[in-house]
Parts: C-alpha cells; structure tokens; sequence
C-alpha cells in the first residue's frame, strides 16, 4: 500500500502548525535511544516490495513493509538481508534502517549502511526527495542514502529503501570452545586473523562461539582447521543474541550498555559482566555504575558507548559529542529539518 | 578546454595574489608554496589531462597544523580551496580556480600505525594506495579496495571520490573499508568522524565524507580496515561468441549464489589492443571474455570454481579457461589491468566514462552504446566491472583534430543519459567532478540539488571547499537545459534516442 501522499500531507501540515512528530513504525524499538515525544506519525501501513531481483542482488521496499516478511521472501530465493538485523519484536524495514542496528554477522560481511544503496524520504520541507538507487556503485552527489541510515528519524520520514542483499551460505555451522575470560581476546584475534569463512564470533563466559559459514567442503575444511566441538542448537544461541534472549540479558535490572571499541581492547576493570561480541568490536555489559564512568572510558579509547536498555530515565543515553561534531550535527539537522519537527530529541537533547 | 565555470558557482574575492603569498608563506615549508609558472605547470589538471588551467597557488603542508592554517588564512580572506591528492583522479576535481589555493596533501604521507590485533592502519592522506597492502602485508594483512591506479593514487583521493576497484563485488568500495576520519572544515575546526570500533557515535559522517569530492572537509588522517589475506584464489577466463551471451552470464554468476572477488568484462576491441599490446593469450577470436576471480580457503575456492565453471559453459562461453596457479592467475589478470595503457597504445586520446546500470540491462546498454558508437563515428571498447553493472566504456578519440573532444564529450554525456534512463547513474567510482556536473543535472531534481547544497552548506556555509564541482547551482542547470529523467520517465518516450 503506498501511502507516500498521506505522508507527505501530514508533514507538510504539520510543518504550517509546527507539530513535532514521533515517526512509528512497528514500534519494536520505542525503547531505543531517548523518550520519543511527539504526536505519532504511523507509517507502518506504508508498506509492500516494489522491487526484488535476485539476480541483481537488489531489493526495494517501502518502509512499513515488515522485517520478516522481506526475510522470508529473501530465504525464498536463498538470498538473506547481510547485517542480519535484530526485530525486538514486530519490526518494520524502515526502523531497522533508521535504528542502525545489525546483528552478529556484521563484522563478517558489513552493517546495515553498507547495504543501503538508496532511500526516498520526506524532509522536514515536506519535500520527497529520492538518493541513491539501485546499482551497486554510485558517487552521483553526497551519500545521503548511507547517512539517513542510523539517524533515528531525526532527519526525514524514510518512505523507501533499496537495499543490497547477498546469497545465505550454503551451510553453517557453530563450534564451540571452553576457554577463560583472560584469553577470550586473544583467540577471537587469531581466528579473526586468518583466512576463515567466519560469520559469526562471540564470547560468552566460559564459551566462545564461532560460526563458520560457506560451501558444504569449505565449512568440513574451516571445521578441521578450528578448536571446538560442533554445537547442535547452534541456531538458537544465535538468535538469543541477536534478540537479546539470552538469560544474560533478560535477568536482572541493571543497565544494558552497548561498547563499540577497537576488538583487541582488554576488558577494563568496570564492574559488571560481559558478552563480547563481534570478534570484541561490539561488547554488551551489564553494570549499574555511573553513566559518565562508562561515556569517559568509551571516549578515551576512541570508541563510543550507548545506554542499550535502562528501567531508569533515558536521558543521556548516547556518547556525548565533543563540541565541533556536536555543531555540525546541528547544523546537518538543520539542512533537513528546519522546523526540528522529526523525532526531537530522540538521539541527543540538542536535536 | 571545453569545461565551463558557470558565472553562479564563482567565488569572488579581491586578494592580490602576493597579499596571500605572504600570508601562506609564513606558515609553510621553505618549498612548501608554489608560484612561479613553471612550477604551476604540473599542478594544471588531474587524471582527466583534457581539462587543464594554470593554479593561482599551489600550497603542500606537510602537517596537520600547517593545513589548518592554510585553511584558515584563505577563510579569513574569502579565498576558495581546492584539495588535491595524487592528481589521478578521472573527473577533474582537482581542477585548480583562477583565483583559489590548490591545496596539495602528497606531503602528509606518513603511515602513523599498523595494527595487526585491530586489523586497521591509521595513515595521512598522502601515502599511496598500494602503500598500505604492503606495510600490512608481512602480518598477512591487506587493504582490499584495489583502484587500477593503486600505485600512485593516494589513500585520501580514495576517500574524496568513493573508490573502487576490481574487487569491489565482493569487498565492497572504499566507504565500507574505512573506520575512522580526521579532518578540518573550512572554518578550521578538526572532527573526527567514526571511531575505533567499527561504528561511531552519532550521524554516520564518515559514509558522508566519502565521496564527497573535496566537498565538505579537508581529511588529514584516515584508519582504514586490514582483510586477511586470502589463503588462495583463482580466476576464470570464460570467452563468448556474442556479447550480449557474456552480459546474460554475468546475471547467471550471480543467481547461482556466487559472489565473485572480481567479474570483469571486456569486448573484442578491448581485446585485441591488449593482445597487440601485451600477448596474454586471450582469444582473438572472442566477441567478449569475461573475468572472473574467486577467493577464500582452499576449499570454497575448489568449490566455487568448479560451480562458476558450469554456469559459465551453460551460459554459452565457447572455452573456459581456469587458472591452474598463481602466475597463470597474474596472467590473466595482467592484460585486464594493462587496458587502459594498451588503448594509449592504439590512439592518440580516449575518454573513459563511468556510468553504473542494473545488471539485467547489461546487454541492452551495450547495444545502445554500440549504435551512439556508429551514430557518432567514434570507436568505443569496453574493459568494465561487469559485476558491479558499472561501464567504462573508452572512447577513442584524436584531440589534436579540432572539434573531436568535443564530439567525444557529447557521445559521452549520451552514455550517461541511457544509463540514467535504464535507472542507473552517471559515475559508479570516477565521481562527478567537473567532467559530469552537467549530468548532475539530468541525475537529480531541483529539489535533490537544493538538499545536496544545504549539506554543503551545514559544512562550509560560505562554499569555499572546491566551488564548483560535483553539485551544480540550480542556474547552471537552467542554462544547460536538461531534461530531468524521472524514474526512466522522459519528456516524449515516443522519441528514438540512441
């Protein structure tokens, strides 16, 4: 159903009577980033595949379309959405692009950004505009396309997304190891190191898992070459992870933080516990010590920290800018939402 | 010189020249400023040598601090900036102002860090492509994006125009192999874009900083992402007796659920110069050969050679030849790579365009290109990423007869309007520089161009960074009077336009 129209007239109306607006689509992460205010703006009833090609690689659909009905019509074909998104529940394609969030296949194959190639949004102008498109390589004008990706709906209603999609592996398997926490880091390296058909890599005390992927050979190969005995509800622990399933994220009230740092980084000395996903690029942690503790560690490591899940306030919950970036996020808000009318506040308190 | 400045998009500033010789003297190596005309010279074009004028100033800090003062004398002054990396970029946008600093980065080319246990580099924009695989190489590490110019194009020019490369299929281009970002805005403020994790915090400024042509931020510091390398590889040379067999089999690669490191094609004429040139042994006698490279461990390349194979002699390829070691593999890859230079071979001039298609109009798009080749008089070879849908078809031209530029110039801005219209785009990796900002304007509405400047501006609100390129002014676009393709909608569709 395309309600691209509909849309676009509640913006433009919203922009004369200068209402802020809470853009939902299947509202699986309304828990996600600061409290959304605003009037609601629906677009989950916008939605369908407009295109999908699986000798092009390329499917577009707009953004109410649900995530798993693009997953199921991708297995179809054995195709599969590469970033491997998590859903939180009845999630929407055009959420999972604004929230930015992949899941364990990500350092293998890419996040959600790398396989955008276009989008059609509404500005906070009222305009639809269209970036991108459908090949592969484009440089025609700045990459709008890969920026809206991730931006929270702080810039513009997304109404269409072209995406890149890949082959699923012929076969996966999942092996895992017991191994302590002092020498988790270094044995993800290794395997991160070599050439292996990895696309999956996790640690989670006393476990590390790793998920091998490819040709029935190449996986039988990649087996012989890796410590660790062959799992069989391999799927399971997965999709635990990605879900946040796991009893290590469902039990307990302390805070879920999410880290994004270099993966050989040690494990600090914060109080808490740890799952390090990514190969140790994204790390989850529970603790309940103070907030601006764990923004300075992230910080001083060059990486960034978010208050993934909190029963508390959600105030500051993603890394504090240092004041040069945190302008010209300013003045990018500006360029295309004059009125800051999408999503306000819902990444950082100044937009 | 057939590029025009349009009135609109010149910065207009009453500096005397020598008022900002001393000015960026001061802040500059002894030979870090360059003014006399014959040290101009080399400094007049980029890689699209057709294109030339003589700098105001060259400038080439060797420091961070020495760009930001750079920046910041000509801010003060209102005087525009044009960055310029190794100057092998294709769509002259390094082209230098009549009245602008050319700011070169050659000299910022340290290698800061290898980090094996992170798999990154941290390196300035001036150290070379290639540079980078090789300080990584002895921890079995690469940097995947391989432009054909990786010996002598900078890592920074890379980040500018969205690099590609032959890999690009499977390894993706340059915005999906970088981490992290410094760089200076013309106000002359250092952010820093990404982080040390594989994502950064906030707006995903690095996506936006690639690609955008010297447009928004002089970048000074780059972390790329080392790959392992690959324990093996292996190349398919597959020929075919009609061209439109080979684009079929491209589509046929990829629905099998292969994705090659590398699907490459090229035409008979592309052929036959390479073999007058070079002597690789690929058939003569082939309308089309196709490229095609898989890589990984022993096993899957063992698997997914023997699957390519079959799908290759099933979509028609007359012989398929399959790499039977690393210097057969050398081998073929050494003629698709020596193309470019066996065309210089052959004639005095070519122009090579760069315009992405979806992969099922292959075959139609090069039909078109065929008939414009005839409707024009100009020969056309084409050497391509066929897997990737993006064409480089090369126009043969001889510049030193009058007119034929221009001719060339109008046979390629057709190329472009049909890969447009087949719902493509004017440059998959090349950019838009000054060669296509006409184009832009068929590509995009007013509208998309009014965002795009309000981008430019939230960056550098007084359009100092390379005015001129890249996004056209909406009044050049009036004045070049172009037909906005819409969806693949023209104005009069009952119109024949090949």
């Amino acid at each position: 159903m395309d309600l691209t129209q509909e849309i676009q007239t509640q913006v433009v109306s919203a922009i004369a009577q200068r209402r802020e607006l809470n853009i939902v689509g299947g509202g699986s992460k309304a828990f996600y980033g600061r409290e959304p205010v605003g009037e609601p703006l629906p677009v989950s009833g916008h939605r369908g595949v407009i295109e999908y090609e699986p000798g092009e690689l390329v499917l577009i659909a707009r953004c109410g379309t649900p995530l798993a009905e693009i997953e199921s019509l991708l297995a179809g074909e054995g195709q599969m959405l590469p970033f491997e998104p998590p859903h939180f529940g009845p999630a929407t394609l055009g959420g999972a692009v604004a929230a930015g969030l992949s899941g364990p296949r990500r350092p293998f194959t890419g996040a959600v950004r790398d396989f955008v190639l276009g989008v059609k949004i509404v500005t906070g102008r009222g305009e639809v505009l269209s970036f991108g498109g459908q090949v592969m390589k484009n440089v025609a004008g700045f990459d709008l396309s890969r920026l809206l990706a991730g931006s929270l709906g702080t810039l513009g209603v997304l109404l269409e997304i072209s995406l890149k999609v890949l082959p699923s592996p012929v076969m996966e398997v999942t092996l895992r190891r017991e191994i302590p926490p002092a020498l988790a880091l270094e044995s993800m390296t290794k395997l991160t190191n070599q050439s292996l058909p990895l696309t999956g890599l996790c640690y989670l005390e006393p476990f590390l898992y790793i998920r091998i992927g490819g040709t029935e050979s190449a996986v039988a190969s990649a087996i012989a070459a890796v410590e660790g005995e062959v799992q069989d509800d391999e799927e399971n622990f997965w999709l635990g992870l990605r879900e946040q399933q796991l009893p290590f994220f469902t039990e307990g009230a302390a805070n879920l933080w999410r880290l994004s740092v270099a993966p050989a980084t040690p494990i600090p000395d914060l109080q808490g516990e740890w799952i390090l996903d990514w190969g140790g690029a994204q790390r989850w942690l529970r603790a309940s010590i103070p907030a601006k503790d764990i923004f300075d560690y992230a910080a001083r490591l060059g990486g960034h920290a978010t208050l993934f899940r909190t029963q508390g306030l959600r105030q500051q919950i993603f890394q504090p800018l240092p004041p040069a970036l945190a302008r010209l996020h300013q003045t990018l808000k500006e360029a295309f939402d004059p009125h800051r009318l999408f999503n306000p506040g819902r990444m950082y308190e100044a937009f | 010189m057939t590029f025009h400045t349009h009135p609109s998009e010149v910065i207009h500033h009453e500096v005397p020249r020598q008022v900002m010789i001393q000015a960026l003297r001061r802040h500059l190596p002894e030979d870090g400023l360059l003014w006399e005309e014959s040290e101009l010279c080399p400094f007049e074009c980029d890689g699209l040598y057709a294109y030339r004028r003589t700098p105001w100033l060259v400038a080439l800090p060797e420091t961070r601090e020495q760009v930001r003062s750079v920046l910041i004398e000509c801010r003060e002054r209102g005087v525009p900036v044009v960055i310029r990396g190794a100057g092998t970029g294709l769509s002259g946008g390094a082209l230098p102002l009549d009245k602008g600093v050319l700011l070169s980065l050659t000299r910022l080319n340290r290698i800061l860090e290898i980090d094996p246990a992170n798999r990154m580099a941290r390196v300035e924009p001036g150290v070379t492509n290639a540079a980078i695989t090789q300080a990584a190489a002895n921890h079995g590490l690469y940097y995947a994006p391989d432009p054909s110019s990786q010996i002598a194009c900078s890592i920074g020019g890379n980040v500018a125009e969205n690099a590609g490369g032959v890999h690009c299929l499977k390894y993706g281009l340059t915005v999906h192999n970088i981490q992290r970002l410094k760089f200076f805005t013309m106000e002359g403020e250092e952010i820093t874009a990404g982080g040390t994790g594989l994502e950064g915090p906030g707006l995903d400024l690095l996506a936006l900083m690639t690609g955008s042509e010297g447009l928004l931020g002089v970048v000074t510091e780059i972390t790329v992402k080392l790959l392992p390398v690959p324990e093996s590889a292996r190349v398919l040379l597959a020929a075919f007796d009609d061209i439109g067999k080979a684009a079929a089999a491209v589509a046929a690669v990829i629905q099998a659920g292969l994705v090659p490191a590398g699907l490459e094609m090229m035409d008979r004429f592309a052929i036959h110069a390479v073999e007058d040139f070079m002597r690789v042994g690929y058939p003569r006698e082939a309308e089309a050969i196709l490229l095609c490279e898989v890589d990984g461990t022993e096993a899957q390349v063992e698997d997914e050679s023997v699957v390519a194979q079959q799908v290759l002699e099933q979509a028609g390829a007359f012989e398929v030849r399959v790499s039977r070691n690393e210097a057969e593999r050398r081998r073929f890859w050494a003629g698709r790579k020596a193309a470019f230079p066996a065309m210089g071979k052959i004639t005095p001039d070519y122009y090579c365009m760069d315009g992405t298609i979806p992969r099922h109009r292959l075959a139609e798009v090069l039909a078109g290109i065929a008939r414009l080749s005839e409707k024009y008089q100009l020969k056309v070879a084409n050497v391509f990423h066929a897997g990737d849908g993006n064409l480089h078809p090369l126009i043969i031209y001889d510049g030193s007869i009058p007119g034929a530029l221009e001719k060339t110039e109008r046979l390629g801005a057709e190329i472009l309007e049909l890969c447009v219209r087949v719902g493509g785009t004017i440059t998959g990796e090349h950019g838009v520089g000054i060669e296509k900002i006409n184009q832009m304007c068929v590509q995009f509405g007013r509208e998309e161009l009014q965002q795009f400047h309000a981008v430019k501006q939230a960056f550098d609100p007084r359009g100092l960074l390379n005015p001129g390129k890249a996004v056209p002014t909406l009044a050049r676009c009036a004045e070049f009077g172009a037909m906005h393709v819409h969806k693949g909608q023209l104005p009069h569709p009952e119109l024949e336009r090949f």
